[in-house]
């Protein structure tokens, strides 16, 4: 388990009487997709909400790179390489695409206090900066607003902001949902070749996309993870099949 | 539509041309008129960086405008007697140099910044509102009590203070002093904008979340955003005193906090000329309809309605449109 880069053991979270997270322990090694399953409301966004900092477990720990971050605020976990990008795109609406990708690169850079020379005009963020877009096919929107991209754009945005950071470990919440069925297939294709450069912890509901990327499946019920497995594991799974599945398998 | 930049450089050529028609016309009241709007109007740049760039909505930059004013007021007052500020630990005496004032007016107004954004960037909305608005109050009543210096009446200053190679007792030296210095505190403006700091303020204001995520720290950004904010009005205060010569309370009161957003929200919240435009409208409102009303903040609040309602960017929105997107 020390292989692992990222790693929660056992963390727990309620809200209120809601117990949204219950003893969650699982990990994601080099070079893999481990994707997260579950229906609505099973605590799939809690859960990366803790991993990320932005909640707080009640009990249990997080590790990134085999430090342990639990107690770490969100900007040290993403300076020591931990990507994300969230289910409810959270972009500049009223910046350019550019500008987007920009702040990832300058979060990286860690040189936010320049406050003469024209951010626009650095090449070493703008580099980063376009590569990213590049790589999600998006640098012919990089003068356009934000907010007059298409839904599964931004989703694509929203990628090409983590990969400025250039992280280590990536934490993805729904990168597909709402996105037609040809941007989903793009996508699958790159998080695919992605996943060398970064091991992907996914939470996805599309299932085409999961079967098909995924190394291994955690599922999530109620706040808890009931099964582990490959592909074909969880496919066969009893437990699962009654508990989420359905025919969909 | 209009481009905006024309409108900018349109607003300047009046800052110029008014006064030089006011030379020929005879008219120096107008030009101390335009004196008070080129002060106001940086008073107002800096409230802009915190409240268009930083999305800090603070009642409180009355603050920072009043102890600039006080920096002036009492560095002026001790050096007209001849007396020291203090002998211990050190001696400090007064002066009557605006370079020097206009410093101390940036140092304490950047500390007061400082200490008051640590405290209530802890909050946000609407109670960052009311405890900005509540240091404005605390400082309005600490300097009605302090006797020493004037308490409730205030202090007069006999003579403008000075600025080398100026004659600052001519009115249109002084006023070609402060328009440089806002011209100054517009370009300041205009790069921080484009900045790399700028880009992450900006983020900060509408996703804090992705800032955080990005690994950077919103609530710090904020915090020297604030920081700037607060030297800029402060150094509008040290002019504002100098243009009047006089200090009083009234500097800190809630009014002139409001006042100050008024200009913003008038020309444009976030647009780089909204405040000079705003202070400009609200001074040449305040002359006119003052002069025919004593309730034209009546008058002023049914067009300060209307801009709201019809025209989210102010007068430049209006005039101009949405902001063009940067390149
Ligand atoms: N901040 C919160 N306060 C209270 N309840 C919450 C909060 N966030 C999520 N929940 C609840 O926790 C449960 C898990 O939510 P979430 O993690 O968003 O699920 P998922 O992402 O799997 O759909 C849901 O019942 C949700 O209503
Ligand atoms: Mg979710």
């Amino acid at each position: 388990m020390t292989d692992a880069v990222l790693q929660t053991s056992g963390i727990s979270k309620s809200f209120g009487a809601l117990r949204a997270s219950r003893d969650i322990s699982i990990d994601l090694k080099p070079g893999e997709i481990h994707a997260i399953i579950g229906p609505n409301g099973a605590g799939k966004s809690t859960l990366i909400g803790q991993i990320c900092g932005t909640l707080k477990p009640d009990s249990g720990s997080v590790h990134l790179l085999g430090k342990d971050v639990t107690h770490q605020p969100t900007r040290a976990r993403a300076r020591a390489g931990l990507g994300r990008t969230f289910q409810i795109s959270s972009l500049s609406m009223e910046d350019t695409v550019l500008q987007n990708v920009l702040l990832g690169a300058l979060g990286a850079s860690g040189r936010p206090w320049r406050f003469f020379s024209n951010v626009l005009k650095d090449t070493s963020l703008r580099e980063t900066a376009e590569e990213a877009l590049a790589r999600v096919g998006l640098l012919d929107q990089a003068r356009m607003r934000t907010a007059e991209l298409s839904h599964g754009q931004r989703r694509q945005l929203e990628v090409a902001v983590a990969l400025t950071q250039k992280p280590k470990a990536l934490v993805m919440d729904e990168p597909m949902a709402g996105m037609g069925s040809e941007g989903s297939k793009l996508l699958t294709g790159f998080l695919d070749q992605l996943r060398h450069e970064a091991p992907i912890l996914l939470v996805e509901h599309d299932m085409d996309a999961v079967f098909s990327l995924a190394d291994r499946i955690s599922v999530l019920v109620y706040g808890e993870v009931i099964a582990t497995g490959t592909v074909d594991e969880i496919r066969a799974n009893a437990a699962v099949k009654e508990a989420y599945l359905g025919d969909e398998a | 539509m209009i481009r905006e930049r024309y409108l900018n450089a349109l607003t300047l050529a009046l800052f110029v041309a008014i006064p030089f028609w006011a030379i020929t016309a005879d008219e120096p009241f107008t030009i101390t008129l335009m004196t008070r709007a080129v002060v106001f109007a940086i008073a107002a740049v800096g409230l802009n960086i915190a409240l268009g760039l930083g999305g800090l909505v603070s009642l409180g930059h009355a603050v920072f405008f009043g102890l600039g004013g006080y920096a002036m007021g009492i560095l002026a007052y001790h050096a007209q007697n001849y007396t020291a500020l203090t002998e211990w630990p050190f001696l400090i005496e007064g002066t009557k140099s605006m370079p020097v004032i206009w410093l101390a007016a940036i140092v304490v107004s950047s500390l007061a910044a400082l200490v008051i954004g640590i405290l209530s960037l802890r909050t946000a909305g609407v109670y960052f509102i009311m405890i900005t608005l509540a240091f404005g109050q605390m400082f309005f009543f600490f300097a009605i009590s302090w006797a020493e210096y004037g308490g409730e009446d205030g202090l007069s200053i006999y003579v403008r203070n000075g600025f080398p190679g100026l004659n600052t007792l001519d009115p249109i030296q002084f006023y070609g002093l402060c328009l440089g210095l806002l011209c100054l505190v517009l370009l300041f403006a205009w790069r921080l904008s484009g900045s790399p700091f700028g880009l992450a303020l900006n983020a900060a204001r509408q996703v804090p979340v992705r800032v955080e995520t990005a690994g950077l720290d919103p609530v710090r950004l904020k915090l020297v955003a604030f920081v700037l904010s607060g030297a800029i009005t402060g150094l509008a205060g040290a002019l504002f005193a100098d243009l009047n010569r006089f200090v009083s309370p009234t500097m800190f009161s809630w009014q002139t906090s409001g006042e100050i957003m008024i200009f913003i929200i008038l020309g444009g919240v976030g647009r780089l000329f909204g405040p000079v435009v705003g202070a400009l409208v609200f001074v040449a409102l305040e002359h006119w309809l003052g002069g025919l009303s004593d309730f034209w903040h009546i008058y002023l609040g049914l067009l300060l309605l209307v801009i709201v309602l019809f025209g989210r960017g102010g007068l430049i929105g209006m005039l101009c449109g949405r902001e063009a997107v940067h390149d």
